[in-house]
């Protein structure tokens, strides 16, 4: 601070009774010794005082127009009342603190009442999640499946690669180029015998290699003489984590032809903060099991396997690091040891629908019986 | 008697900007002001104007310590609005010797030219602080007119620290003050 400005400060202290005793007792000697601080003290109370009459006199003339306003709207006065939106503006500016309070009365209200329902209300134990498998009702078509399967025992003794009858069905997707297949352990678990079905309607029948129930991940091969490998596959398996908004699509069997749906990743955990898997926002239904989830570069994030059932497109995937695990433990088996896990992406930059394109072959319907 | 009482405590209330008293006076005296200035071609935003700067050659009549007025709260308002009002009309030239309402009046002559004087030296200050922009409009305000601390200032106005604050203002006074002096010099001329 200059000196102009300690002075400045000193005095307007003074003038405001802001000093201690002491330097109160200093000032006002060097007061009286000083002309010039003198001066500057009586020059500057003045400008306090004209301050102070030009605050009080504007207060004065805002609070008229106030005064004004309200006994216009009272009817005190004949003045004209405000309409219109000039009246709601007028009326919200009057009650707002009211407004504001009542509002933070009753949010406070509302908090604690939905924490003591909480807290005391009954905790049903009840299933939370839902498997994306496709129970087909057997019950229901008892009879039918009974003369079918007379059918079948005939029809088998000429072709050994018929049709079964599902009871489950869910998605796969190859993850080399011979015919290994990922998809859920929950789809296949209860069946004998295993099919998967490509999107132009071939079947082939395949076996299950790996059953890992604790991660809900197994590991198919296609054995069938009609089925071809593919010189490669265009997507990869990721294996860093995703970020939370990252958008991703899939693709699956909820129905009998292949269904495509987009959606984001919405947490980095599955249910109840399970690491195994994460939250995706996406459309899925039963079916969808085992569905590849894909990145906007085509590289494999995880494997959709279940959805909550009290909450609408909470659907839960296990990750692809999983995915890359149950694939090193089962290379430890001699049969496997030389699997190629596709490490690069080849849909990088392509837009969605030729993505699709290219994706769409190696995702399969895994039907069993 | 009793009504002599009530306009002493009503003017005392006013010098000390009670709402409550500044209330009661507008609410007695408005539809006076209004019916006159209407009946003498002004609207109602006139009467609206007029009648609130009576109420403040009232306000800076008590506010200078003087409770005794010659006459009835309702004679000094009417009388000053009438004054006000004649002064307007011969501004936009349209003067009317003859002026309607049978009110009766005081003298206001002393009230009005003390008003007046008051009315231009508070404008100069309006318009100086407004001239000085920000921040220098607000830290003044904020130190003269709500007389806030300077370390209360300083933390609203996002100062470091209160000598920085007090640095500022002491440029926004000598701002102030010369646009002042400026004023004065002109009008000396």
């Amino acid at each position: 601070m200059t000196q102009e400005t300690r002075m400045l400060d000193s005095v307007e202290r003074y003038i405001r009774g802001e000093m201690l005793p002491d330097e109160r007792v200093y000032f006002e000697q060097l007061r009286k010794t000083n002309a010039e601080v003198d001066q500057l003290v009586v020059e500057q109370t003045l400008f306090f005082q004209q301050m102070n009459r030009f605050g009080e006199w504007k207060k004065f003339k805002n609070s008229l127009q106030d005064i004004h306003t309200d006994l216009a709207q009272q009817g005190s006065i004949n003045s004209d009342k405000l309409k219109g939106n000039a009246k709601v503006v007028y009326l919200w500016n009057r009650y707002k603190r009211v407004a504001a309070i009542a509002a933070s009365i009753a949010g406070v209200t509302a908090i604690g009442l939905s924490i003591l329902v909480n807290s005391f209300g009954p905790h049903k134990e009840s299933p939370k999640i839902q498997a994306l498998v496709n129970e087909v009702k057997i019950l229901k078509d008892k009879a039918k499946v009974l003369d079918t399967k007379i059918e079948n025992v005939d029809r088998k003794k000429a072709d050994n690669t018929t049709t079964i009858i599902p009871k489950y069905n869910g998605t796969g997707f190859l993850i080399d180029t011979k015919g290994l297949m990922i998809t859920n352990a929950h789809v296949v678990k209860n069946s004998r015998n295993i099919f998967v079905q490509n999107n132009k309607g071939d079947q082939f029948k395949a076996f299950v290699v790996k059953l890992d129930v604790s991660r809900d991940l197994a590991i198919l091969k296609i054995d069938d003489e009609k089925f071809k490998p593919s010189l490669n596959l265009p997507y990869s398996l990721r294996k860093t984590p995703s970020d939370i908004a990252e958008p991703i699509f899939t693709l699956g069997y909820p129905r009998d032809e292949i269904v495509y749906s987009e959606g984001y990743l919405s947490a980095k955990t599955g249910y109840n903060g399970d690491t195994l898997s994460c939250q995706v926002g996406i459309a899925a239904n039963p079916g969808n099991s085992g569905g590849p989830v894909f990145d906007r570069n085509g590289e494999v994030i995880g494997i959709l396997s279940t959805k909550e059932m009290q909450a609408e497109g909470v659907v839960f995937a296990i990750q692809s690091k999983y995915i890359l695990q149950a694939l090193d433990e089962l290379k430890k088996d001699s049969l496997y040891h030389n699997i190629k896990v596709p490490l690069t992406s080849g849909l990088h930059g392509m837009d969605k629908v030729k993505q699709v394109e290219k994706v769409q072959d190696y995702v399969f319907m895994v039907k069993g019986d | 008697m009793k009504s002599e009482i009530n306009e002493k405590e009503l003017l005392e209330g006013l010098a000390r900007s009670d709402r409550k008293a500044v209330e009661t006076i507008y609410k007695e005296n408005y539809n006076m002001v209004q019916a006159l200035i209407i009946n003498n071609n002004g609207s109602a935003d006139d009467a609206k104007d007029i009648f609130q700067e009576a109420m403040i050659v009232l306000y800076e009549k008590v506010r200078s310590g003087n409770f005794e007025l010659s006459c009835q709260i309702r004679t000094y308002v009417y009388s000053v609005s009438r004054r006000l009002w004649l002064k307007r009309l011969q501004q936009i030239n349209r003067y009317q010797p003859d002026m309607e309402g049978a009110g009766e009046t005081v003298a206001v002559e002393e009230e009005l030219e003390v008003h007046e004087r008051l009315d231009t030296e508070f404008a100069l200050i309006e318009k100086g602080l407004s001239s000085l922009g920000e921040p220098c409009k607000s830290l003044l305000e904020a130190y003269y007119l709500q007389k806030r601390s300077m370390s209360e200032i300083a933390a609203a106005f996002g100062y470091t620290n209160a000598d920085n604050a007090k640095t500022q203002k002491y440029k926004c006074l000598m701002r102030l003050k010369r646009f002042f002096f400026d004023q004065y010099k002109t009008t000396e001329k």
